[in-house]
């Protein structure tokens, strides 16, 4: 990597897609709290153009984008930098945070002749907390940086999960928040021992000093075991399905679709664009393992709970595990990496989407029918068409059947696998999707059946519809072109000295 | 041996002591020490990083002392969090657990 940082143009809308959301939370605090949801509603535009701006930055130079704060260039100044992925990531995260606080624009509102509530400004400050934590995530290019960002999300989280105070969503905040703590303790040590081998903490100048020594070893090691704590990996998951069980739906949507999301792509930051002198068999062996063991326990677990929401939880437990699939399929610079990159990232959004669109459905149809208990939704698909639609291609996505993200991310994971020899991978993937069609199965089955349901008020039809809309989404990445893909191998370094 | 040796080695026990402390103890409150005992163990590698980092001309390399610093802030503010939490825990169910079992009992005792 050659590139090194100085501002490039269009370096300076990094800048600002993380100033937005920041500037939002700092007009909620000063404007009060009967304007917020207003302030942050107006700001998701503003949001999403940014985000489309830096994707077509990136795609239209064909090279990644610097920001080098400041007017300072590594290592003495922090970089931004946004490459193929980040710019992805943005995109989807703009995308569907902006379809989360539309969801629960109601819910969250305050009314004219109400008095403002604690829960309602929380909501809209968290929301855009996470926005700017996500956004600084995907383009820090500086390790210590990157742990402050980490840190920010897990603050904006934590409160989202027991937004309605009641002691179970309390004590899944607080079991949510001590597995964090103890996953960004873990990174920082990492950090520091990783300054103390190589000097500095940028990830290009980095990549071209991290020597395979001990000292960069255990760096490694404890900043992926945090990382992994923070992604929910098996067996590291226990802390996700309270906490994204007990959220409100739109929360739980962003939490399940992007924020673990967001440790994730540490990871691979980590991985791929810091180690790749690291990287060998061994290693992606290990988190290749751990993937597929998720995969697995997830799905069964998924397949015994009687609350949807709990269901789809561990669904994310099960789906997360895919996501590591691709350290063992896209490792070094081979053909088949490529693919194996390809289908990683594209596990990312499909599940990012249909995911979140998953939870705001169920939210949808817990108003609705007024619980969430799976036995009991004899009828609901008749009173809720639109909503068992979106739940019905959403699972079409998880599960991996065409015409869907899901499949496309799963015939990638194939193919790289059989390339590379490692058919191994293959028996995960495929389980993974029969235990998904199980659990799609068991949520569709009664609700198919015949059966009085009794509806304590109607739906709102721009909450189906919003859900539905991202359905759409992770069906349609079912058939983005081939310059996708392309782009999204923008930045990406291949190692020299990777897997053999 | 080296103060700086010695000093790594404090830190790597405290780490270790936190960490154990973090797993083995039930209580939310002892797990946040132990959490806060990791911490001073962190900080302490990385004052020795700053030492032994140090280039021509400066005793110390100033970059690690700066991330300490924001590494103390983020760690303060955590414990801040977790401390709201427990004490709403504590005031809403009379028990300082994350075990549901456990909030259903009628006494109210104090867990310590």
């Amino acid at each position: 990597m050659a590139d090194l940082a100085t501002t490039t143009p269009g370096g300076f809308l990094l800048i600002l897609a993380i100033l937005l959301p920041v500037t939002g939370i700092i007009l909620c605090f000063i404007v009060g709290g009967r304007h917020v949801d207003r302030i942050a509603l107006g700001l998701t535009p503003f949001g999403l153009a940014l985000a489309g701006a830096i994707a077509f930055r990136v795609g239209q130079s064909g090279k990644p984008v610097f920001y080098a704060i400041g007017g300072l260039p590594p290592p003495l100044g922090i970089a931004l930098r946004a490459d193929g992925i980040s710019a992805v990531m943005l995109v989807a995260a703009a995308v569907i945070l902006t379809a989360a606080a539309f969801y629960a624009r109601e819910k969250f509102a305050t009314l004219d002749g109400v008095r403002e509530s604690r829960g309602a400004i929380s909501f809209w400050i968290m929301l855009q907390a996470i926005w700017a934590a996500l956004n600084i995530i995907f383009v820090g290019a500086d390790l210590f940086n990157l742990y402050v960002a980490l840190e920010l999300l897990t603050f904006a989280a934590v409160p989202l999960v027991c937004m309605d105070g009641r002691p179970e969503t309390l004590a899944a905040a607080l079991r949510y928040l001590l597995f964090a703590l103890f996953g960004s303790i873990s990174y920082l040590l990492g950090v520091a021992l990783l300054y103390g081998a190589c000097g500095t903490l940028d990830i290009s100048l980095l990549a071209l000093r991290v020597r395979p020594t001990p000292a960069v070893w255990t760096a490694a090691s404890l900043m992926t075991g945090g990382l992994l704590a923070k992604t929910a990996l098996f067996p590291l998951h226990l802390w996700l399905p309270p906490a994204h069980a007990n959220a409100p739906a739109a929360a739980s949507a962003v939490l399940s679709g992007l924020v673990v999301k967001g440790s994730f792509f540490l990871t691979l930051r980590l991985w791929f664009f810091v180690l790749p002198a690291l990287s060998t068999e061994q290693v992606a062996a290990v988190l290749g393992g751990l993937g597929s063991a998720a995969i697995i326990v997830g799905g069964v677990l998924a397949l015994r709970q009687a609350r949807l929401k709990l269901l789809i939880a561990y669904s994310t437990v099960s789906q997360i595990g895919y996501l590591f699939l691709i350290f063992p399929l896209a490792a070094g610079a081979h053909a088949w990496s490529t693919i194996g990159w390809s289908a990683g990232l594209m596990q990312v959004l499909a599940h990012a989407f249909a995911k979140a669109a998953l939870f705001l459905a169920a939210g949808v149809l817990a108003e609705t029918v007024g619980h969430d208990q799976i036995v009991k939704f004899g009828g609901a698909a008749r009173a809720l068409p639109l909503t068992f639609l979106t739940i019905t291609l959403a699972g079409l996505s998880l599960t991996g059947l065409p015409p869907s993200g899901g499949f496309s991310a799963k015939w990638l994971m194939l193919q790289a696998s059989i390339a590379s020899g490692q058919w191994i991978w293959s028996l995960p993937a495929l389980g993974g999707g029969l235990l998904a069609a199980g659990y799609m199965y068991r949520i569709l089955t009664p609700a198919l059946s015949d059966g009085k349901i009794s509806i304590e008020r109607p739906p709102k039809r721009y909450q189906e519809v919003i859900a539905f809309v991202l359905t759409l989404i992770a069906l349609a990445l079912g058939f983005v072109p081939q310059s996708f893909f392309d782009f999204i191998e923008i930045g990406r370094p291949l190692a020299e000295t990777g897997l053999s | 041996m080296t103060t700086a040796a010695l000093a790594g080695l404090v830190g790597a026990a405290l780490v270790g002591f936190g960490l154990y402390g973090l797993i083995v103890q039930p209580h939310p409150l002892r797990k946040l020490l132990a959490f806060n005992l990791i911490g001073s163990g962190v900080f302490l590698v990385f004052g020795i990083v700053a030492r032994r980092g140090a280039a021509a001309g400066f005793p110390f390399d100033p970059v690690p002392q700066a991330m300490v610093i924001t590494g103390i802030v983020v760690a303060f503010a955590a414990s801040a969090v977790a401390v709201a939490l427990i004490w709403r825990l504590y005031s809403e169910t009379g028990h300082v657990t994350l075990d549901p079992d456990a909030w259903t009992e009628p006494s109210r005792e104090r867990e310590s």
